[in-house]
């Protein structure tokens, strides 16, 4: 069962309507024994980064992801301002982030002439295979609405980056967590295929 | 790189599609939901519904119809007619829109735009800006479907919104919605060029170099149609291989 959590943010019905389209099992829930029993979380999010943290911390699921994610490695998807608060924080606010992967979140910078937010669909290039991504065609796009951007410490946690202007981290991974500042549930066919890995991520084995 | 959106506009009273496309095969062309995979099959890159009656007391078909809609279609959704508060922006994203589009309510009270964005992050906020020209170079905010003049200047309001949190501009050129003549490009580039965030040229489209010229003269980041697709002048396809020809990057599928 894929949980994704509810703590007030974002777009969750696209979430589960996606993940039950490939045939996972998807609830939404933001009830922290519902969340501990799942098999793989989903941390979707949308809007600013302040709010996102003082809603999961006022939520009260913040030790329940932390056991889930660090102790337990459980399969965890982050995605847009779910995959932001991965990291320590962001430019966009002064709030602590959940801290588990070393990133911080850096604004778009307006000297491009580009226009922020960057909301359009672009395309990934992969750093690092073995990833979720590996089935992605060379035509997939995926669809962005972001103004801040991952900036990790680490290059092996970096598995794709995408270009606007700058090139930026656009998927990142530790282990068994993933982020990715698209949206794969408004990715048509190509957001599809990421779900439908991500519902088999991690299968065979314990979770790398 | 920077991939231009071709978007279609449905227009929408009580859940139902009043001007949508005959798309082939569509068992009922009267619903959304219907138009929507069609337009998800064709290649459209984002989808907006257009409320075009927008009464308060049928909210509740919007809200359905996005339910509906997100439970089919993985794409962008935009809902804008008859939006007036943070609460109809939350009902419709929970109901499943991406984004939801602010109209004459942010020009009664602009506040609005930034509590929204404030609360919902300006990714999700579009303010639609209806103009139009009083004067060479000099463009005007109507509002009420064109009836009502308002005295705003519209690139000054367009910077207005933006500065309060309005992620997305959709502007329609009142002088050319319905023409075919082509976007009003002063209009959209002096738009486009006053805002850093991404300006949806709308209004006026009725060949397929309209569409160029609004990215290439009017800077526009997307385009929005409705006419061109809805009476199956062109199809989808042929517009971003056009667009394409002319040089400007598209997702194709």
């Amino acid at each position: 069962m894929i949980v994704i959590v509810d703590y007030g943010v974002g777009n969750l019905m696209s979430v589960r309507n996606m993940a039950r389209k490939v045939g996972a099992q998807a609830t939404i829930s933001g009830d922290a024994d519902e969340i501990a029993a799942a098999d793989r979380i989903i941390l979707p999010g949308v809007g600013h980064f302040n709010y996102g943290m003082e809603r999961l911390r006022a939520s009260g699921l913040v030790d329940v992801l932390n056991k889930a994610a660090l102790e337990d490695k459980k399969p965890f998807l982050g995605i847009c301002l779910g995959a932001q608060i991965l990291g320590k924080g962001s430019e966009e606010g002064d709030a602590p982030g959940l801290g588990w992967i070393d990133m911080e979140c850096t604004r778009f910078p307006r000297a491009d002439h580009l226009p922020v937010p960057h909301m359009m669909w672009n395309e990934l290039e992969i750093k690092q295979p073995g990833t979720m991504l590996d089935s992605a065609s060379d035509q997939a796009r995926y669809y962005f609405v972001h103004s801040y951007y991952m900036n990790c410490a680490a290059p092996e946690n970096v598995v794709a980056t995408t270009r606007y202007g700058v090139e930026f981290t656009s998927v990142v991974k530790q282990g068994n967590i993933m982020g990715m500042q698209f949206h794969p549930e408004k990715s048509l066919k190509y957001g599809m295929e990421i779900i439908r890995a991500f519902n088999e991520f991690g299968t065979a084995g314990p979770a790398q | 790189m920077l991939k231009t959106r071709i978007i279609p506009c449905l227009d929408v009273a009580d859940g139902r599609v009043v001007k949508g496309v005959n798309f082939v095969d569509l068992i009922d062309a009267g619903d959304p939901v219907e138009q929507a995979k069609a337009y998800d099959a064709a290649g459209a890159d984002e989808l907006c519904f257009l409320d075009i009656h927008a009464t308060h007391e049928n909210r509740g078909t919007m809200y359905d119809l996005a339910t509906r809609t997100a439970e089919q279609c993985f794409m962008p959704l935009t809902i804008g007619g008859g939006v007036r508060t943070v609460e109809d922006v939350r009902n419709l994203l929970l109901a499943g829109a991406d984004k939801v589009s602010f109209n004459s309510a942010a020009v009664a009270d602009p506040d609005v735009v930034a509590r929204a964005a404030d609360r919902f992050g300006s990714q999700c906020i579009v303010v639609a800006i209806d103009a139009k020209t009083v004067a060479p170079g000099k463009w005007e905010i109507f509002t009420h479907g064109g009836r009502k003049p308002t005295g705003i200047d519209a690139v000054e309001f367009a910077r207005m919104v933006v500065a309060k949190g309005a992620g997305e501009i959709l502007l329609t050129s009142m002088d050319r919605d319905g023409t075919k003549s082509g976007f009003n490009l002063p209009l959209t580039r002096a738009v486009a060029d006053a805002v850093p965030v991404p300006v949806i040229a709308s209004g006026g489209v009725g060949t397929l170099d309209h569409l160029v010229e609004g990215v290439t003269e009017g800077h526009a980041s997307a385009v929005l149609a409705a006419s061109i697709f809805h009476f199956g002048t062109y199809s989808i396809a042929e517009a971003k291989a056009h667009m394409a020809a002319a040089g400007i990057p598209m997702r194709l599928n």
